[in-house]
């Protein structure tokens, strides 16, 4: 049954619920409006809102002092390859967890999920050391193992809970209608299990393309991604706000762009399957 | 053709023995019902017919042909599940191709048997929704249809009704048992509720623990119950079953008397007691009589048309040639 809300509760959860959106958008709204201020602006007090002279050169600017492409493709290709490279080992492990348990498959996922609690500061030095000694510091492929251990256990534990809602009745039937275990796998597993992993490859970019300590820590310039290119401006030089929120901006904008198309399959990805 | 064999089969998780070696023959276009309680085995016993379960020990033969170690695909059976197991991603017709498109048939083919099963389940309107936007008896219907197309050595059905109301499992009932009358070929099927199995099967396999306790036609079952399980399971309401002076008077540990093999009569009576609840379906009333000496109340099944109520006195009188007589060690007692 629905329930009956009056037209003046709605109203006021309506303002509520948009008043609460707008406090959570307001530091993106305020970082967008200053990439477009001059430095003098940006730090004027009282602050000025939206008149003032807009201004494109903070871009410009960032544009000439530092690499932004190479740190694009850097991201792109260290979120995008660390989330495909743990795909490619989730997949098989979340599969056998789901549809052939053994005894001991809650207390491996419970201890993969336990790793995540470990302070990462933790492991710094050995794993600098690590790359150090394979020669792959300041890598794209450090990075790409790294994010990619570092997020596996919620890859796994994604993948296991969108498994494990495809009832094994279903496959079954597919086995009594005649299907070999290809064509079980093509017709009627993969089609079935399709959402759940483009949900977690979303989530899971968006996760590695912000990961901000492994890869500002582990980068200096030939694999350092946009994390670092934002880092580069709260410099020694003092900070230059307007420049700052610029280089955010061009640093957020993909990834923005990809949660906007994407919002329907990111919400089920967030709620972990929970919601059919 | 459709004849199942099994042979000393048997079962085991582990350590735990679910189904001691097992003999069953099923002949070509039976229609066989397993019946029991919850865990009695009978779901464990269908899935290893059907191949999703492997055997711990012993032979399978689908028409002679030895099945034991093949895959579910190659047995040439095909299931309905209790959860229909429809394929959601999938549009009714292709739901239904799914094991001719598997089976490699040719397209032509596949949509003459397509409309042929629609027509005959009453899906023709619906081949092209998906089974999330159909009611329960239509994805039943769609489970079936997917089983009928591609005329199987014999159908499995896993409870196939258990998800439904009750006024739609009597009619699918129906419908399952015409299908067996039209397609006359070889049916398993599962189901805990009695009822189903009286008036579905031709033969009965009532399974308590994993152990055949009788097979035999639903009468046979009825009329000379084994032993005093397949007595207390077969029939409903359950067949009065009494130890004690009462038993002992005809020779045995245990007597069985059906609630319909009880005549009220005016006084004397070899029992005697108090109505407790009298159930009124129209055609019978059933009194729950509580008798002095025995422990459980007492069913009786008298005309519609008798009166007692709460608390009234009635005197039974059983017919003498429908006693049932169980021995010491619950069998039936020439």
């Amino acid at each position: 049954m629905a329930r009956a809300v009056s037209t003046q509760k709605k109203v006021m959860w309506t303002a509520l619920a948009w008043a609460f959106g707008l406090l959570l958008f307001f530091p993106i709204l305020w970082t967008f409006l200053t990439s477009f201020k001059s430095e003098a602006t940006a730090i004027a007090d009282p602050p000025v809102w939206f008149f003032f002279d807009w201004t494109l050169e903070n871009y410009t600017a960032v544009q000439e002092r530092s690499n932004y492409p190479l740190a694009l493709t850097n991201s792109i290709i260290i979120a995008v390859g660390s989330t495909l490279l743990g795909i490619l080992i989730a997949v098989p492990a979340a599969w056998a967890m789901a549809f052939v348990p053994g005894k001991r498959t809650k207390d491996v996922l419970l201890w993969m999920l336990s790793t995540k609690m470990l302070p990462a500061v933790g492991v710094l030095y050995p794993l600098v050391l690590l790359a150090k000694w394979l020669g792959v510091l300041d890598s794209r492929i450090l990075l790409i193992v790294v994010l990619m251990l570092i997020n596996l256990p919620i890859i796994v534990w994604m993948l296991y809970t969108y498994f494990r809602e495809i009832p094994g009745e279903i496959l079954e039937a597919a086995r009594m209608d005649g299907a070999s275990l290809r064509n079980e796998i093509i017709y009627v597993l993969t089609p079935m299990a399709v959402p759940g992993i483009a949900s977690t490859i979303l989530l899971n970019i968006i996760l590695a393309w912000n990961e901000a300590f492994w890869t500002i820590l582990l980068t200096t310039v030939d694999a350092a991604p946009l994390t670092k290119f934002i880092a580069s401006y709260s410099s020694p030089e003092g900070l230059f706000y307007a420049k700052l929120s610029a280089a955010s901006m061009l640093a957020i904008a993909p990834i923005l762009v990809m949660g906007w198309f994407s919002q329907k399959q990111l919400v089920r990805g967030l709620t972990f399957g929970a919601v059919k | 053709m459709g004849r199942i064999t099994l042979e000393k089969v048997q079962k085991k998780f582990g350590d735990v023995e679910v189904i001691p070696p097992l003999d069953l023959e099923i002949d070509d276009g039976e229609f066989v019902v397993f019946v029991g309680p919850s865990g009695c085995g009978k779901s464990t016993l269908l899935r290893l017919i059907a191949g999703l379960e492997d055997v711990s020990a012993g032979e399978i033969r689908i028409d002679g042909q030895p099945a034991t170690d093949k895959p579910p695909a190659k047995r040439g059976l095909a299931m309905v599940f209790q959860s229909y197991a429809l394929y959601p991603h999938m549009s009714v017709r292709k739901n239904i191709a799914f094991p001719m498109k598997m089976a490699g048939m040719d397209q032509e083919e596949q949509d003459r048997r397509i409309a042929k099963a629609a027509q005959a389940l009453n899906l023709t309107d619906y081949l092209d929704r998906r089974p999330g936007q159909l009611s329960g008896g239509q994805r039943q219907r769609v489970a079936i249809g997917r089983a009928i197309v591609r005329e199987p050595a014999a159908f499995l059905f896993d409870e196939p009704l258990s998800n439904l109301d009750a006024a739609l499992r009597v009619g699918m009932r129906l419908e399952i048992s015409e299908l067996h009358n039209t397609l006359e070929t070889t049916m398993i099927y599962v189901t805990h509720d009695q009822v189903e199995a009286m008036t579905m099967a031709d033969k009965i396999v009532v399974l308590r623990a994993g152990v055949i306790e009788q097979v035999g036609s639903p009468l046979e079952l009825y009329r000379e119950p084994r032993n005093v399980f397949v007595a207390g399971f077969i029939g409903s309401p359950k067949m009065n079953l009494i130890t004690g002076p009462s038993a002992g008077q005809h020779g045995a540990q245990t007597i069985g008397i059906r609630p319909e093999h009880l005549d009220v009569v005016p006084s004397g009576g070899t029992f005697t007691g108090t109505v407790g609840v009298a159930e009124h379906l129209g055609s019978d009333t059933f009194f729950h009589v509580h008798v002095d000496g025995l422990e459980e109340p007492m069913t009786v099944r008298a005309d519609g048309e008798v009166s007692l109520h709460h608390g009234d006195t009635i005197h039974l009188e059983p017919q003498p040639d429908k006693i049932h007589r169980f021995d010491a060690d619950g069998l039936r007692m020439a």
